[in-house]
């Protein structure tokens, strides 16, 4: 019998799924618009503090000023610079937006994992405790929670994380499901490995890709839900600049200084549009629509099927 | 190969395809297949021609080209393929010069196709009637009579026409009656050409051989020209009258079934017979090891130069061209040379007597799921640094009892010992000592590695949880237990989706032995492997047996197999022990009518060869 190992190595394939998805993403022409748009959004939010002509918080100008060259954007409701404050208001959303969309993704991540590894009475508790949350509209809610303990920006931050743990808990409880079964896993549990490792080491490392889903759709809704809380007040306090808040203080003066409202629409627009995008083509990379290369197919179809 | 052969060479026999008396059916002309992203071939120069009611046979290692070849006789290529050159000519009309609506037509009328998986292809949601019938009337000009021709086909492939038939759904089918409803619904149209894609794979030996008489019976009735397209050697060699042996995308011999089998000339055709199991010797197997060169990384020269025992300086440069040997095309540089050259057998040696008492025994073990009892009173008893055989077709409870021994299955009665001690149900109340010794080896190599770590996290992870050592003395562990297995120290950084399945299944057999285990159980971990591979495997597993001093449960429904590594055997038959003994006493005089029919049915070679020679 011939024992000598073909010594040639295996090509290395390109492994698109985990983390590995994110880079084929953004070389995908919707990855790169999503990404693109993204970039742009997150760069204004972070060099704009240090470059914005005027105070955030200073008075340049009459109220609701036409633009002009002193004020490209015109100002605002109490004669804020609209620049400055569209500038300086980003950076505090975003952060918070990405807290809270971690702290859903911890949570809902945890719950539904150990729902579906578990199983039995575990499973049944946090399954329908998931489901009495899920009755509430999230940002329903989240209102709830701060008008309880009043406007305080961690509290904020953690009841929109909340709002997405039942999601995201559902659609991991379903991917562990799969791959609580698959033989790795049953292998590792022949050896009396405790079941919080076995999800730890075997499984979260397979759930990559669902979550980096959950992630990107879980942010675009804590943007959303963000400002959608600035908008009703719920949010920094005043005089903060903060573009949810931006769009509720000027609409008064819509017809006066339209531009106050639009732009920072505008941004919140393009930052749920670019991380949307982006997401929607890591989904499509992770489940093999997009960026699929040939070599992969065809060792996938050389793979026989599990039976 | 040997001496009771007559001697033929070049120009002494006719050709087999080219000066046939009836014309061909199916002729296929330098067909080629490339990617379309860079263009390298997956399947070049292929020719051959098929006749009325011939069966042509491919066959060839998982990667070879064989199922891409089989679709593009229906004029398909998957995706990321394109048929770039060639003819395949059908009765006279080339396949690849017609219109999407015209192939369109002429698939399930003219050429059909019988997929893989029955259950897979089989449109659940739709009564198997209704499947039926739709194929006739979306083809109308095919046969006259659709309820007529409905109640015909399911006679010919033997499957009740009644109504209430024809109401059931795909899942209420048994997995040979749903395959040979594929195959109604194929001959449905009376084609002239059918393309069968390893039809057999999924079922067991009694079903498989049923569904192969029907194919047989119906393409000689009927005139219909047949490509048989199967990874194992030994399941074509009765139906077919032709065979094509592929690697790497080439035709590497063509030529009756009989001359293949019996004077095989390519050193891999030799290859792949050798790797068969025989149920009438204990023979040592010897696999092919590697895998087939993938698209676009094949070598200059012969493909197969690189795993070929026979290769010379030559056969890494030149790529050989197809020349008559003993009446078949061979595509080898050597093929006249080493023609007659004998296959050696070498029978399995007896293994050194072990004076230990019994390692495993059960006693009337019997497990249930839910409320249905798949297992009744099993008795097993596994001697130290023995291999007992489990056999028994799909559904006999033969994995239960694999999963009952290690603990995957708690609901079970009985008495199981291991070393003299009671086991328990359930890995949860096992001492730790005996998880370690006992240790499970699944089925399927595609499932049971984690493919987000690599060959070396894999391995140490065992050795951390049952030794605590630190990291270096694991990797170093590792490392060895690698080489115990034939694989080298580069694979440790290696993920499992960049190994072939017999690596894998290496690896799998790594994990197990690097916690140095006294019982190996063993669940038909050659099944979702080439024959080629398989044999690798078994003799893996044997000399690792002697090496390492293991007992082993061998867990398989293939009969032949258990010659080569097992001492005893039990046969299992619905959940019921039918026959025990040792493994010749079993396969020499079986007892049991059931028993019986396993190895009747069990494909043979018909193999004229060199007596065996003993170790």
């Amino acid at each position: 019998m011939s024992a000598a190992v073909d010594s040639a190595a295996p090509p290395r394939l390109r492994r698109r799924q985990g983390f590995a998805a994110l880079g084929t993403a953004a070389r995908t022409p919707r990855g790169r618009v999503g990404l693109g748009i993204t970039a742009f959004v997150a760069l204004v939010a972070v060099i704009g503090p240090f470059v914005a002509p005027y105070s955030a918080t200073s008075f340049a100008n009459v109220p609701f000023g036409k633009p002009s060259g002193s004020s490209w954007l015109g100002t605002d409701t109490l004669g804020r610079d609209v620049l400055s404050r569209l500038l300086d208001g980003g950076w505090v959303l975003i952060l918070m937006a990405l807290a809270a969309t971690m702290f859903g993704l911890v949570v809902g991540g945890t719950a539904g994992i150990s729902a579906a590894y578990l199983r039995g009475r575990i499973d049944g508790l946090i399954m329908r405790t998931v489901d009495v949350i899920l009755a509430f509209p999230s940002i329903v809610f989240a209102l709830l929670l701060v008008s309880l303990v009043g406007p305080k920006l961690w509290l904020i931050v953690i009841a929109v994380g909340l709002t997405h743990a039942p999601q995201v808990a559902r659609v991991l409880r379903s991917a562990t499901l799969d791959i609580s079964e698959r033989d790795y896993v049953k292998s590792i549990e022949l050896q009396g490995v405790r079941p919080a490792k076995v999800m730890w080491s075997e499984i979260v490392p397979n759930l990559i890709s669902p979550l980096m889903v959950e992630a990107g759709l879980r942010l675009t809704f804590s943007i959303v839900i963000m400002s959608g809380l600035a908008y009703l007040g719920f949010g920094q306090a005043p005089p903060a600049p903060n573009w949810g808040y931006m769009i509720n203080e000027n609409r008064i003066g819509l017809q006066l200084n339209p531009w106050a409202v639009i732009v920072p629409a505008l941004f919140i627009a393009l930052l749920t549009i670019g991380v949307n995008t982006f997401t929607d083509s890591v989904a499509r990379v992770a489940i093999g629509v997009e960026g699929r290369n040939v070599e992969v197919a065809l060792i996938g179809a050389t793979t026989p099927e599990a039976s | 190969m040997s001496s009771d052969v007559p001697v033929q060479g070049p120009g002494v026999t006719t050709p087999v395809a080219v000066a046939s008396p009836a014309p061909a059916r199916l002729e296929v002309r330098d067909l080629e297949i490339r990617l379309t992203s860079d263009g390298s071939d997956v399947v070049s120069d292929v020719s051959f021609s098929v006749r009325s009611s011939e069966v042509l046979g491919v066959v060839g290692e998982s990667g070879s080209g064989k199922t891409t070849l089989a679709l593009a006789l229906l004029g398909y290529a998957r995706r990321g393929l394109r048929i770039s050159s060639g003819e395949i000519l059908l009765d006279g009309s080339n396949l690849l010069a017609m219109s999407a609506p015209e192939l369109r037509e002429l698939r399930g009328a003219k050429v059909s196709y019988v997929p893989q998986d029955p259950a897979a292809a089989l449109n659940p949601t739709l009564k198997i009637g209704r499947q039926l019938t739709e194929v006739l009337t979306s083809h109308p000009d095919a046969v006259d009579g659709t309820a007529q021709r409905v109640a015909e086909v399911l006679q010919e492939v033997h499957l009740d026409a009644k109504p209430e038939m024809l109401r059931r759904y795909p899942h209420q089918l048994s997995g040979g009656q749903q395959q040979r409803f594929a195959i109604a619904m194929a001959f449905a149209c009376r084609p002239s050409l059918i393309v069968l894609d390893e039809p057999t794979t999924g079922l067991d030996v009694s079903s498989q051989r049923h569904v192969l008489e029907t194919i047989r019976n119906l393409c000689s009735a009927y005139g219909v020209a047949a490509v048989y397209v199967s990874h194992d050697l030994a399941v074509v060699g009765d139906l077919v009258s032709q065979v094509a042996v592929m690697y790497a995308g080439r035709v590497i011999e063509l030529g009756e079934t009989r001359q293949i089998f019996t004077c095989p000339v390519h050193p891999y055709t030799r290859g792949l017979l050798a790797a068969a199991p025989s149920p009438e010797r204990a023979e040592v197997l010897i696999g092919i090891d590697g895998h087939p060169p993938r698209p676009g990384r094949r070598p200059t020269g012969c493909f197969f130069a690189p795993r070929c025992s026979f290769e010379v300086d030559r056969c890494r440069t030149e790529t050989p061209m197809p020349q008559l040997v003993n009446g078949s095309l061979v595509r080898c540089h050597r093929a006249t040379e080493i023609q007659y050259v004998e296959r050696e057998r070498v029978i399995v040696p007896a293994l050194p007597p072990s004076d230990a008492n019994s390692a495993v025994s059960l006693r009337g073990l019997s497990a249930s799921y839910g409320y249905q009892r798949v297992l009744h009173a099993v008795d097993l008893d596994l001697e130290p640094e023995r291999c007992v055989a489990v056999v028994g077709e799909s559904g006999s409870g033969k994995t239960t009892l694999a999963r009952c021994l290690v603990g995957l299955h708690t609901n079970w009665t009985g008495e199981m010992r291991f070393d003299g001690e009671p086991l328990v149900p359930g890995v949860k109340r096992r001492p730790k000592d005996v998880l370690r010794r006992v240790q499970y080896i699944f089925q399927n190599p595609y499932t049971s590695l984690n493919p987000r770590k690599t060959v070396g996290q894999i391995l140490t992870q065992p050795l951390e949880h049952f030794f605590n050592l630190d990291s270096r003395a694991c990797a170093q562990r590792a490392a060895k237990v690698l080489e115990d297995v034939s694989l080298g120290k580069d694979f440790l950084g290696r993920y499992p989706d960049q190994l072939s399945g017999g690596e894998r299944q290496r690896v799998a057999i790594a994990r197990a032995l690097v916690v140095e285990p006294d019982v190996l159980v063993c669940d038909e971990v050659t099944s979702a492997l080439d024959v080629s591979v398989q044999a690798v495997i078994v003799e893996l597993l044997r000399k690792l047996q002697r090496e390492q001093h293991l007992s082993l449960i061998f867990i398989t429904h293939n009969l032949a197999l258990v010659r080569s590594i097992a001492q005893t055997a039990i046969v299992l038959c619905e959940g019921k022990v039918v026959e025990s003994g040792t493994v010749n006493q079993i396969l020499e005089n079986p007892t049991d009518p059931y028993t019986i029919r396993l190895i009747e049915d069990v494909p043979k070679l018909a193999i004229l060869g060199a007596p065996p020679r003993s170790e």
